[in-house]
C-alpha cells in the first residue's frame, strides 16, 4: 500500500522531529513540532502506521500542506 | 537640553509603529531596524530612516545585539528603544547600549537583571511588605522538604521550574500522595526544557484573576497610572485587557497600587514598568507574581484612561527629564477595553495562521483606537508573533465600552487569514464576562468546555 503523507497544517519552520524511521505510531501521535508565530504546533499522525521517511530537517521552512513525514502500514 | 535627536527602534510590528509616532510628535528622527522579512512593513514605510539588520529568524536580526548596536551607531542615533519582547528585558543589552554611548530607553540594567530573577523579585516584594503566594523561598532540596512545606501551606500546590516559563515544568499537586511523583516528573521536564531541574513550590490559587499595575518612574519618584485587568487568557497569553478592573473594590485598588509604588520606589525605578498580581476576588486579596521592566502590549488601555502618552514619557525620562505629573495629577476617566486581534484560528485551538491579508477594513468612530502595523495586502511573516491589531474602545462606563467594542468588532473586516474577531464578538456577549465574573481559566474551562481543542488551551 502507498505511504500516507503527514502534512503540516501551518506555515513555519521545523522545531523538533519527534519520531525516527521505523517507529510505530498511533493515530494523533505528534510526529513533528512546527514553530510558527512564536508557538509550537504539533503535526499529528492521521492514522496508525510505521514511519517510512522523514521529509524535513530541523530548521527547514515548511509551508501549509507540505508533507513532513511519510507513514506506511 | 534635549539630548535625544534620533532614536533607533530595535523592534518591529505595531510597537515599532507606536514608537515612530511618539518620535514624530517629539520632533525626534526615527530609525527603524528591520529584518529581511519586514522590508515591506508599515514601520519601514513610516520611519524617517531604516536599516536592515539581518535575516528573518529573530536570532539573526531582532535578537542580534551586536548588529543592532552597530546599526544604531552608524545611523547616527543617540538612543535605542527596545519595545516589548525580543531584547526588551535583557540586562546585558541595556549595558552594551550604554557602553556604546547610546541612551537606553528603559530602566537601569541592574533593575532589569534583578526583576528577571524570580527569587530576587519575590524577596524584594517580601521586604516591601507586598504579599506573595506562600511557598518555598529557595529551590527545594529534597522530597522530604517538599512534603514539610506542603503540610505547612496546604494543598493544592504548584510545583514550578525555577528557570521556567510558558507552563513547562509546572504541575498542580492536589494531595500529598501525588507529591513525590510530581516532583520527579517536573524535575525531568524542567531539565529537558531548560537544562536546570531545580523546583519551587507555591500555593496554587484558583480561580483567580490577573491584574497588573502600571508604574512610571524617573529614578527619583515613582507614580502609578492605575491597573489593567488581563484575566481573559489562553495558554497563559492575554487576549483581552481592560481598565479599571471590574473586580476591585476602591479599598483593594488603593492597597494594590500602593504596593506597586512601594516596590518600584525601593529600586529607584526609572521608565515604564508593570507589576503583575493574581487577585482572589472573593477574598479581596492579591499576591505579587513578577515585574515587567518594559512597555507592555496593553499600555494603550492606560493611555486612554489617563490621557497620558506612556511612550513619550519613557523617551523624555530616558533623556533625563523628571516626571512632569505628580500622583495627584493623574486622573482616570471612564472604562477602556482592548481586544487583541490575532492571525489565529480559535476553532482550531487558536492555531496561528500566517498569510496575506486581503480585504482589511478598520473600525473607527467615537471612542475607538486601533494600534496596528497591518494594511491590505500585508504579508504576515511566520517568524514573529500573530498580533495583527490591538482594538481599543473607551466608554463613559463599562456598559458603554462593551457595546462600543461589539460595534467596532462588527466594522472590522479582515480577509485572507482567520482571526480572533469572532471570538471577541462572542466573548463580549457572554453573560459571565458582561457581569465581570471570570477567572484566568475561563476561556478553557467555560467557553471551550467540550470543544475538541479544549486541551490545547
Amino acid at each position: 500500500m502507498a505511504d500516507t503523507d503527514v502534512v503540516s497544517e501551518v506555515t513555519g519552520s521545523v522545531w523538533k522531529i519527534l519520531v525516527a524511521v521505523g517507529d510505530s505510531v498511533e493515530a494523533d501521535t505528534p510526529v513533528v513540532l512546527i514553530e510558527s508565530m512564536k508557538m509550537e504546533i504539533p503535526v499529528l499522525a492521521p492514522d496508525a502506521g510505521v514511519v517510512t521517511k522523514i521529509l524535513v530537517a530541523v530548521g527547514d521552512p515548511v509551508s501549509e500542506g507540505q508533507a513532513v513525514v511519510a507513514l506506511g502500514t | 537640553m534635549q539630548r535625544i535627536k534620533s532614536l533607533f527602534i530595535a523592534n518591529r510590528g505595531e510597537i515599532a509603529v507606536r514608537i515612530i509616532r511618539a518620535c514624530r510628535e517629539l520632533g525626534i528622527v526615527s530609525v527603524q531596524a528591520y529584518s529581511e522579512a519586514d522590508q515591506d512593513s508599515l514601520a519601514v514605510k513610516l520611519a524617517d530612516k531604516s536599516v536592515c539588520v539581518g535575516a528573518a529568524p529573530s536570532k539573526e536580526s531582532y535578537l542580534n545585539q551586536k548588529v543592532l548596536i552597530e546599526a544604531a551607531m552608524s545611523s547616527g542615533a543617540d538612543a535605542i528603544h527596545p519595545g516589548y519582547g525580543f531584547l526588551s528585558e535583557n540586562a546585558e543589552f541595556a549595558e552594551e547600549c550604554e557602553k556604546a554611548g547610546l541612551i537606553y530607553v528603559g530602566p537601569q540594567a541592574s533593575v532589569i537583571r534583578m526583576m528577571g530573577d524570580k527569587a530576587a523579585a519575590r524577596k524584594l516584594a517580601h521586604e516591601a511588605g507586598v504579599p506573595i503566594t506562600m511557598g518555598s523561598p529557595d529551590p527545594i532540596t529534597s522530597a522530604e522538604e517538599a512534603i514539610e512545606i506542603g503540610r505547612r501551606i496546604g494543598y493544592p500546590l504548584l510545583v514550578k521550574a525555577a528557570a521556567g516559563g510558558g507552563g513547562r515544568g509546572m504541575r498542580v499537586v492536589n494531595q500529598e500522595s501525588e507529591l513525590r511523583e510530581s516532583l520527579e516528573r517536573a524535575a525531568a521536564e524542567a531539565s529537558a526544557a531548560f537544562g536546570d531541574g531545580s523546583l519551587y513550590i507555591e500555593k496554587y490559587l484558583s480561580p483567580v484573576r490577573h491584574v497588573e499595575v502600571q508604574v512610571m518612574g524617573d529614578g527619583k519618584n515613582v507614580i502609578h497610572l492605575g491597573e489593567r485587568d488581563c484575566t481573559i487568557q489562553r495558554r497563559h497569553q492575554k487576549l483581552v485587557e481592560e481598565g479599571p478592573s471590574p473586580a476591585l473594590t476602591p479599598a483593594l485598588r488603593e492597597r494594590l497600587t500602593a504596593s506597586a509604588v512601594a516596590m518600584a520606589q525601593r529600586v529607584g525605578y526609572r521608565s515604564a514598568g508593570t507589576l503583575e498580581y493574581i487577585v482572589d476576588a472573593a477574598k479581596q486579596e492579591f499576591y505579587f507574581i513578577e515585574m515587567n521592566t518594559r512597555i507592555q502590549v496593553e499600555h494603550p488601555v492606560t493611555e486612554m484612561l489617563t490621557g497620558l502618552d506612556l511612550v513619550k514619557m519613557q523617551i523624555r525620562i530616558a533623556d533625563g527629564e523628571l516626571l512632569s505629573v505628580t500622583q495627584s495629577d493623574v486622573r482616570t476617566c471612564g472604562h477602556v477595553i482592548e481586544c487583541r486581534i490575532n492571525a489565529e484560528d480559535p476553532e482550531k485551538g487558536f492555531m496561528p495562521r500566517p498569510g496575506v491579508l486581503g480585504e482589511y477594513v478598520t473600525p473607527s468612530g467615537p471612542g475607538v483606537r486601533l494600534d496596528s502595523h497591518a494594511y491590505p495586502g500585508y504579508k504576515l511573516p511566520p517568524h514573529y508573533d500573530s498580533l495583527i491589531a490591538k482594538l481599543l474602545v473607551w466608554g463613559a462606563d463599562r456598559d458603554e465600552a462593551l457595546s462600543r467594542m461589539q460595534r467596532a468588532l462588527g466594522e472590522f473586516k479582515i480577509a485572507g487569514v482567520p482571526t480572533t474577531i469572532e471570538f471577541h464578538k462572542r466573548l463580549m456577549g457572554e453573560k459571565d464576562f458582561v457581569s465581570g465574573d471570570v477567572h484566568t481559566r475561563y476561556v478553557k474551562e467555560q467557553m471551550w468546555a467540550g470543544h475538541p481543542t479544549q486541551h490545547m488551551l
